[in-house]
């Protein structure tokens, strides 16, 4: 068999491109075409880089594909033929590499990686927000004095206040102590003051109709 | 003697290249600004001494100076001008010659327009890509020298590869080393960064238009690779999930991925470790994909060790880089404090999300691509993971950004309203919506079509939400100052929306090869087919002479209700040197989609087998690349992007608060 496949490879490689699918290939009956031609796309061409049989010009792919026209009007199903083909040649053959278990952490890691990185992440911010100390409220008098510190710059007040984060929610999340909260606080009432700020916008705006 | 001195110019570009890797070095360390001062100068010199080397062997090519084993292997006297000028990078040591040329280009361009970085980032920078520069030049000069010579001279060459003869050749590796290349500017200031053990804010600001830039060349040349293989494979296909073309994917994903966290360090201060990480895996698989490429490991393992002396030579140089960037990073990753800490709901907490997807996605490409490999090496057996693999693992990854991508974009930094944002998008929404049932109705087909398709009009649409909500802030019905907030509007927003919409573009052209049309048939002169919406008709049957081969034409009218719209001449071209034929798909385009007709030899009685499609909206898989990298242009023209952060700091606190 393995002979076999070696000659297959040199009279591939030494033949000049034909071309995928032929129109002397097609079979008379449709529905059976349509089949072949969805077994032969998740088969790969033997000698070509990543192509299913399906595309590609060897002459490789065009036996493989004929074999798998003879196995369709002989009456086998899809099933059979791709076993038969990775009896053959094994899992090689086949585009779409089997769940087994040597082939099980090709299926899973990117899921799994996703999985982990993302449970991460969410723990990481849980943590975080549980850390964070909630900032104590604005007493009266605080709340006076900002009134007439932010009265000062004149007519922006109330768009201002809107800005403020609601009382009654949660404190400034990613806030890790009270300290680093009032740096927030300032850093933010500059940008909320200043036409160009995006933190403005998006807050108080009406949603678009 | 022409050869020679190129030879001479390349040697001489090494020991400048250790030169760049010391001094600037040494300078940093010893507060010596004169030492530091020599990375500018070594840096342009070095460019301009590779430049004379390809110079030289682009000469030898032009000439056709068969003394030359690179030429006579590579070249014909009779092949066209422009394959003997970009036949150049068509073989291997040609490619590594552009490789080195593109990399010195590099860093004399960071040594040139950087003079915002800190002088001892700077020389810490160009020290690395010094040391890139002499792993490189060293390769190229121990085991791919162009420059040799034979005793005996053949009368002719071997030609190019015909496959090669294509304009694609003169453009899209070019595109894509510049786009390779060009992280090695991040990776260089990334491990500067690590060394000096510095990094702020700033830091992002310094490697945005170097990642951006790279990001565009990279965008335009995977666009144009698929291109250039959907013309010429005679069937359609422009991504194979080929080896070769994932390691471009590779570098593409992870690129994207910094643009984006680079975006959050910038303007929080956080994700710092994070995007630095990023800026060395980035040009890592960069490296990676050379390696892939280059040692033939990818054919077979065995490839690999039939020539083992490249191979070995440019894992020796993947592991130094990568391993060396790597355990810098854990040396310093613990001593950089990330700042700013946010809230899931917010754009930096998708701006994670968006990171965390993409990642993943260019795992599941990574872990696709290399699999065989591995599993090949370890237990001898042989499996081939093709294009099902990546549509079950890469698709689902990578889908949720299409849909995440707008919303994203209208949440505000540090909090944001995702209620709020998905009231605005709402609308676009239900227009997605919309645009699926028209989609099913007149088109009908398959369930991925269709739902692409609508999430494509919903991505093209949203992208442009953000502007909208920025010109209109207040809702369109005041729009009082709208065209002055219109104008107002930074380059970066009409970049970010621009690239986001192209997304949709390309996403548009590949849900709609769901609707195509083939015909496989033999045909006869003046016999009428009917594919998809149009009539295809042989007129005539030619035969040509091209400089280096002879083809055989056949003349098509394509018509609609009778009028004809456009002929086109599939053709199949037989190589004499080479004895290798290849088909020139006669392709023409119609409202966005393409009539696309490949040809085989013609039969005793003067048919031809053709294959013939219909495909509609096909173009705009590669137009939306194309919007991508106008959208990141836009981005990187933006002025506040470019101005360093030296001069920025005497700007009003005001002015800084834009994006």
């Amino acid at each position: 068999m393995r002979k076999t496949l070696l000659t297959l490879f040199a009279l591939a490689a030494l033949a000049l491109p034909a071309h995928a699918v032929q129109p002397d290939e097609i079979l008379p009956d449709p529905k059976l075409e349509s089949r072949a031609r969805s077994i032969s796309a998740d088969l790969r061409c033997l000698v070509c880089q990543n192509q299913s049989i399906d595309d590609s010009d060897a002459s490789l792919a065009k036996d493989l594909r004929m074999l798998v026209r003879e196995q369709l009007t002989a009456g086998k199903s899809d099933q059979d033929i791709k076993a038969f083909l990775v009896a053959r040649y094994g899992n090689f053959v086949l585009l779409k590499p089997p769940f087994e278990w040597d082939t099980a952490a090709l299926w899973l890691s990117p899921f799994a990686l996703f999985g982990v990185a993302g449970l991460l992440l969410w723990r990481n911010s849980r943590r975080r927000k549980a850390e964070a100390a909630p900032a104590a409220p604005l007493s009266a008098e605080e709340s006076e004095k900002l009134k007439a510190l932010l009265g000062d710059e004149g007519s922006t007040t109330k768009q201002e206040e809107a800005d403020l984060p609601p009382r009654d929610t949660q404190p400034v999340v990613g806030a890790e102590s009270p300290r680093e909260n009032t740096e927030i606080a300032d850093t933010s009432l500059p940008e909320a003051a200043s036409d160009s700020g995006r933190e403005t916008q998006s807050t108080h705006a009406p949603p678009a109709p | 003697m022409i050869v020679e001195t190129g030879h001479f110019a390349l040697a001489l570009a090494l020991a400048l290249a250790l030169m760049q890797v010391i001094l600037p070095f040494w300078g940093a360390r010893a507060h010596d600004g004169r030492l530091m001062a020599t990375a500018r100068p070594l840096a342009l010199t070095q460019f301009a001494l590779v430049a004379l080397a390809y110079a030289a062997l682009t000469y030898a090519h032009v000439v056709s100076d068969f003394s030359l084993v690179n030429v006579v292997e590579n070249s014909h006297s009779t092949k066209p001008m422009l394959y003997k000028i970009s036949g150049v990078w068509g073989n291997h040591e040609g490619s590594m010659m552009l490789w080195a040329l593109i990399l010195t280009l590099s860093g004399a361009a960071m040594a040139l327009f950087s003079r915002a970085i800190p002088p001892r980032l700077l020389a810490d920078a160009t020290s690395v890509q010094g040391l890139l520069s002499v792993a490189f030049l060293l390769f190229i000069l121990l085991t791919s020298d162009p420059f040799v010579r034979l005793d005996t001279l053949p009368i002719e060459g071997n030609d190019l590869n015909p496959i090669l003869q294509d304009p694609g050749l003169a453009i899209h590796p070019p595109l894509l080393y510049i786009g390779y290349v060009g992280f090695s500017i991040v990776f260089s200031l990334a491990a500067g960064a690590l060394i000096g053990g510095r990094t702020d804010a700033a830091f992002a600001r310094f490697i945005r238009p170097w990642t951006l830039a790279a990001w565009i060349f990279l965008t335009l040349g995977i666009a144009m690779g698929s291109y250039w293989a959907y013309y010429t494979l005679g069937w359609g296909g422009f991504w194979f999930w080929d080896p070769v073309e994932n390691a471009s994917l590779l570098p593409w994903l992870a690129g994207t991925a910094l643009l984006h966290s680079a975006a959050v360090m910038e303007k929080r201060d956080s994700l710092k470790i994070w995007t630095i990480f990023l800026a060395i895996l980035t040009f890592s698989l960069s490296l990676l994909g050379t390696f892939l490429v280059r040692s033939g490991v990818l054919t077979s393992v065995h490839a690999f060790a039939s020539d083992p002396q490249r191979g070995l030579f440019i894992l020796g140089i993947l592991v130094l880089f990568i391993g060396g960037a790597l355990f810098l990073f854990m040396l310093r990753a613990p001593t950089l404090t990330s700042g700013g800490l946010f809230a899931p709901i917010s754009r930096e907490g998708f701006l994670v999300v968006n990171n965390l997807l993409l990642t993943a996605s260019c795992a599941a490409v990574f872990i696709g691509t290399l699999y065989p490999l591995a599993l090949e090496a370890w237990n001898g057996s042989k499996i081939t993971v093709g294009a099902p693999f990546f549509n079950l693992t890469f698709g689902p990854l990578f889908a949720p950004i299409l849909i995440l991508a707008p919303l994203g974009q209208l949440l505000a930094w540090k909090r944001g309203d995702l209620f709020a944002a998905a009231q605005r998008l709402f609308a676009v929404a239900v227009l997605g919506l919309v645009a699926m049932l028209g989609f099913y109705a007149f088109q009908g087909g398959p369930a991925v079509a269709v739902i692409g398709a609508g999430v494509a009009v919903y991505l093209m649409v949203a992208a442009f939400a953000e502007i909208w909500s920025r010109v209109f802030p207040q809702g369109f019905r005041r729009r009082a100052n709208a065209f002055g907030r219109l104008t107002g509007l930074p380059l970066s927003a009409w970049g970010g929306a621009l690239a986001h919409a192209g997304l949709g573009v390309t996403l548009l052209g590949l849900a709609a090869t769901g609707w195509g049309v083939e015909k496989i048939a033999t045909i006869h002169p003046n016999e009428s087919f009917a594919v998809g919406p149009y009539a295809l008709q042989a007129t005539s049957v030619d035969s040509g002479e091209g400089p280096n081969y002879r083809e055989a034409i056949v003349h098509m009218a394509i018509s609609r209700d009778g009028k004809i719209l456009a002929k086109i001449d599939p053709s199949k071209r037989f190589f004499k040197t080479r004895q290798m034929a290849t088909s020139q798909a006669g392709i023409v385009t119609l409202n966005l989609g393409q009539v696309y007709v490949a040809v085989a030899e013609q039969n005793a009685d003067g048919s031809f087998d053709a294959r013939m499609y219909w495909k509609p909206l096909v173009s705009l898989i590669w137009l939306g690349a194309l919007v991508m990298a106008l959208g990141g242009s836009l981005s990187l023209a933006d002025r506040r992007l470019r101005v360093g952060v030296a001069r920025r700091a005497k700007l009003p606190a005001g002015v800084q608060a834009a994006e």
